[in-house]
């Protein structure tokens, strides 16, 4: 018995085989699951190259975020593989280099508002799009990184996951009364690729391994993975809104 | 099986020219990816992933940013394969 046994998954954001989302994807897979997977432009081909290291080869559909006509398109582009889903995973997330790595005062609203709309709006764009193949039962998991707080470097795309995750809360509200369920893991640093592209990420790293209570693995997506898979399961029925920390501990300590 | 120089440069031509457009026979030895071939790190992405399918080796992605030629690579493969 898998924690996902015939589980239908719609899950975005594979672009190596060290995103988190490829991990969430191996687990899901390993788990019962049946995975559909989205990318776009010039992304798609690293996207399938990599599914096929998935346990099972996963089909690719197209999804920007920031497309009406692929949200338009999703539920159909989704029902070629699966005639529903059980869960919607966000994992997108995107600033341009300006707004990041120390130039926070220095920002401009074209650039952040590119940050907001692709990170945060996108998660209500996801949801609202698959929402005609999510039934009882079903649930949305997306990737925050603390946005409670500020942080070294992260400036803007910080906000952005600040308005990630009211969009969440938000979401879980709407979404409730259709037994929808909408919630946040909140990961401590990863060296993936989007994470390699901060400016300076080596600030928001240093220290953290060391201050958490249960000491943290910048290499180790696996942690941050099967909290994806729990939250996508049927073991957290009564939890919406939630942002669910994956991050050694750190976020209770004041060291 | 370890394959010979010619064969890994041409999968290597046949994937940069899948991923650019450009004409395989540009593709030689001692072409820059970033300055003769204007590829950029996504491109770049795409390209190691598809010849680490193809010939059956892992290039770390530390590795990556020491392989500036084509040739670069094909001696990193032909070394991971031996």
């Amino acid at each position: 018995m898998g924690l996902l046994d015939g589980k239908k998954l719609l899950i975005t954001g594979v672009l190596t085989d060290g995103s988190i989302a490829f991990h969430v994807a191996r687990l899901a897979q390993e788990q019962g699951a049946e995975v559909v997977l989205t990318s776009f432009g010039r992304q798609f081909r690293l996207t399938q190259a990599i599914s096929r290291r998935l346990p099972l080869p996963a089909p690719v559909i197209q999804l920007d975020v920031t497309s009406d006509e692929d949200l338009a398109a999703l539920a159909d582009r989704v029902r070629e593989h699966t005639d529903h889903l059980d869960g919607v995973v966000h994992s997108i997330g995107f600033a341009p280099q300006s707004v990041m790595g120390g130039n926070f005062l220095a920002a401009e609203w074209k650039d952040v508002s590119t940050a907001i709309e692709v990170s945060a709006y996108s998660l209500k764009s996801l949801a609202v799009a698959a929402k005609p193949l999510l039934g009882r039962g079903s649930s949305i998991v997306g990737l925050t990184f603390d946005g409670r707080f500020s942080w070294p470097v992260y400036d803007w795309m910080g906000v952005a996951k600040a308005a990630l995750e009211g969009t969440s809360r938000y979401l879980a509200r709407d979404l409730g009364p259709e037994g929808i369920r909408v919630n946040l893991v909140s990961a401590g640093p990863i060296r993936t690729t989007a994470a390699k592209s901060i400016p300076g990420v080596s600030r928001l790293e240093e220290g953290w391994p060391e201050r958490a209570p249960l000491g943290w693995d910048i290499e180790d997506p696996e942690p941050t993975a099967r909290a994806v898979a729990a939250l996508l399961s049927d073991w957290f029925p009564a939890t919406t809104g939630e942002m669910v920390h994956v991050d050694g501990g750190l976020h209770a300590t004041g060291a | 099986m370890a394959n010979t120089e010619q064969e890994i440069l041409a999968g290597l031509a046949e994937i940069v020219s899948e991923e650019t457009g450009l004409p395989t026979d540009s593709v030689l030895p001692e072409k820059s990816f970033t300055d003769d071939l204007d590829i950029d790190s996504l491109s770049m992405m795409t390209i190691v992933t598809l010849a680490e399918e193809k010939f059956g080796v892992r290039i770390p992605d530390d590795e990556v940013k020491n392989l500036s030629s084509v040739g670069d690579v094909i001696k990193f493969i032909q070394g991971a394969q031996a």
